[in-house]
């Protein structure tokens, strides 16, 4: 059991009051607040440890370094990786998305060749391997969704050939929260020897990950999304794979010897990591983990999806309110539109009340496309919230409605 | 009038709601009353794209005077449009060049023409203001 009071008190940005109201905070889809154990992890950092990585033999650079490869270790058994060389750090979801779009395609994507991307997948998602298949003169093919969000399985199949080289999709949708059938998309795309990347910005957060059990090639995710500091992320890719893929940046750090005749690169995974990484992110990563991990990821998965039950049997009541999705294969997220009222009436109105939702297109427009609609009101959950903000988040969408009916 | 004593004007008409509820109540009411949009004038070009709310300005010179029409998928954008006209439409582009727009910060909802909100309203603002100098060229090549 999760002892609300005690977690709120760790995170003391839920006090703000904002114009003179108590924060609701449900946009925890586009980063979540962060604990005292995490934030104050940084000015420990800082106040004792501090020093590049990597690098020197006195003792804070190599305080600093074993910081960082701890936090590498911590990830790899986070995501139950098979070594923590196949780990590597980046900026975050996108920038690790885009390394591969680079490196993965340099090596392996040539003309004519196809990849697959699920048309409700965040722009991060989209646009790099868009931008890829215009370099090599490939297909970007969409993989299509039911009404329900959900991917249409005999399509997938159907697009499925031997030129598929890679597909891309979220291990939960951000724009709806649709839990993908990653297992069975994985497991398919192997039979024609495609390699696949699951993005896990929306779910590494909300449920257990192991990417041994899941087959995935690639798995990305965000440091921010999971309670650490903005600009730390990770790129899972299978050892082999990694290491047969050219380096996506230049520099410091990812080199064994430099002459201006021939470079020898580092061995994985530093061979991705070049410039002075991000080790203080990588710190907050590593208590953010360690934070989650003493909650329990299953005490964890099992309030927030009590949470969410609530929240889509509350809303569902409201009339004119239409979810996207389907609430029995869902994962942190609702997202709704309200009949006749605009999102953006509708956040300004919620905002005005304290409380912090999300609207819009969520960076997908093709998702929004796909439904017909210009955007949606999206709700998105951490553990840290109660029925009782379920419940003022229900009386602000009321409210709403008398002002613009 | 001028158009500080028009803003002036629409700072005493908001001082009778203390609330921030009744401010947005009669800003929906503004929004509502908004002249309609001549459906023509919804063209590609006419939009501005905020990723929030889509706005739609028109812009015609008559007799030296600027005429704005505009229109928004948000009645709040729609509400604020509404007071924006009121202030800037029917007037010659030197007047509207040198307007100084303060009314929505002393009225309290200068959150709404924050370009983090991306509602379209101060790209909006931005094409009145072009609209504004490029007819002032056409009026002085004329004279």
């Amino acid at each position: 059991m999760i002892d609300i009071n005690k977690i709120r008190n760790d995170f003391p940005i839920l006090n703000t009051k904002v114009y003179g109201r108590q924060l609701v905070y449900l946009d925890n889809g586009a980063t979540s607040q962060k604990p005292l154990q995490v934030i104050s992890s940084v000015a420990e950092f800082y106040s004792t440890i501090n020093s590049n990585i990597h690098r020197g033999v006195h003792y804070l650079s190599s305080k600093a370094t074993e910081e960082y490869e701890k936090s590498r270790e911590k990830v790899k058994t986070f995501i139950n990786a098979k070594s923590s060389a196949e780990v590597i750090f980046t900026k975050g979801t996108t920038d690790s998305i885009n390394l591969v779009a680079f490196s993965f395609g340099e090596k392996f994507i040539s003309e004519g060749d196809e990849i697959l991307v699920c048309e409700t997948e965040h722009h991060s998602n989209i646009v790099p391997w868009q931008m890829l298949c215009e370099r090599k003169r490939a297909k970007l093919i969409k993989i299509p969704v039911d009404n329900n969000t959900e991917i249409i399985m005999e399509e997938y199949e159907k697009l499925l050939s031997s030129k598929t080289k890679l597909v891309a999709v979220a291990q939960v949708s951000n724009a709806f929260g649709t839990i993908h059938s990653t297992e069975k998309i994985i497991e398919k795309a192997h039979k024609f020897g495609a390699k696949v990347l699951i993005d896990g910005a929306q779910s590494i957060q909300h449920f257990s990950t192991d990417v041994q059990k899941l087959d995935c090639d690639f798995y990305v995710f965000s440091g921010h999304k999971i309670y650490a500091e903005t600009g730390i992320g990770v790129l899972f890719g299978k050892g082999e794979l990694l290491s047969q893929m050219p380096p996506y940046q230049g520099g410091g750090d990812m080199i064994n010897s430099v002459s201006f005749e021939k470079t020898e690169y580092a061995e994985l995974p530093l061979k991705f990591e070049a410039g002075t990484s991000n080790y203080v992110g990588a710190y907050s990563l590593l208590k953010a983990i360690e934070y989650l991990e003493n909650i329990g990821l299953k005490e964890i998965a099992e309030y927030e999806t009590e949470l969410k039950n609530y929240a889509f049997e509350k809303l569902s009541t409201i009339p004119g309110l239409e979810i996207i999705g389907n609430p029995k294969n869902n994962s942190g997220v609702i997202s709704f539109t309200l009949k006749d009222i605009h999102f953006y009436d509708a956040g300004m109105i919620l905002d005005k009340m304290g409380i912090a939702v999300r609207t819009g297109t969520h960076c997908a427009e093709p998702a929004m496309k796909r439904f017909n609609i210009l955007g949606t009101i999206r709700v998105s959950f951490s553990f840290y919230n109660t029925k009782e903000e379920i419940d003022i988040l229900y009386n602000g969408l009321l409210k709403v409605k008398q002002m613009f009916e | 009038m001028i158009t500080a004593e028009i803003q002036n004007s629409i700072v005493e008409e908001f001082e009778v709601f203390d609330e921030w509820l009744d401010k947005y109540e009669y800003i929906i009411e503004l929004g509502n009353e908004l002249k309609p949009y001549d459906e023509k004038h919804k063209t590609k070009s006419n939009l501005i794209s905020g990723c929030q709310s889509r706005v739609w300005l028109n812009a015609e010179l008559i007799e030296g005077k600027v005429i704005f029409t505009a229109d928004s998928d948000a009645i709040i954008t729609k509400g604020i449009i509404a007071l924006l006209i009121k202030i800037l439409s029917e007037r010659t582009p030197y007047e509207i060049l040198n307007t100084e727009l303060f009314f929505l910060d002393k009225i309290g909802l200068k959150e709404n023409l924050s370009p983090t909100r991306a509602n379209g309203l101060v790209s909006m603002i931005k094409q009145m203001k072009n609209y504004a100098l490029a007819f002032k060229t056409i009026v002085e090549n004329k004279k």
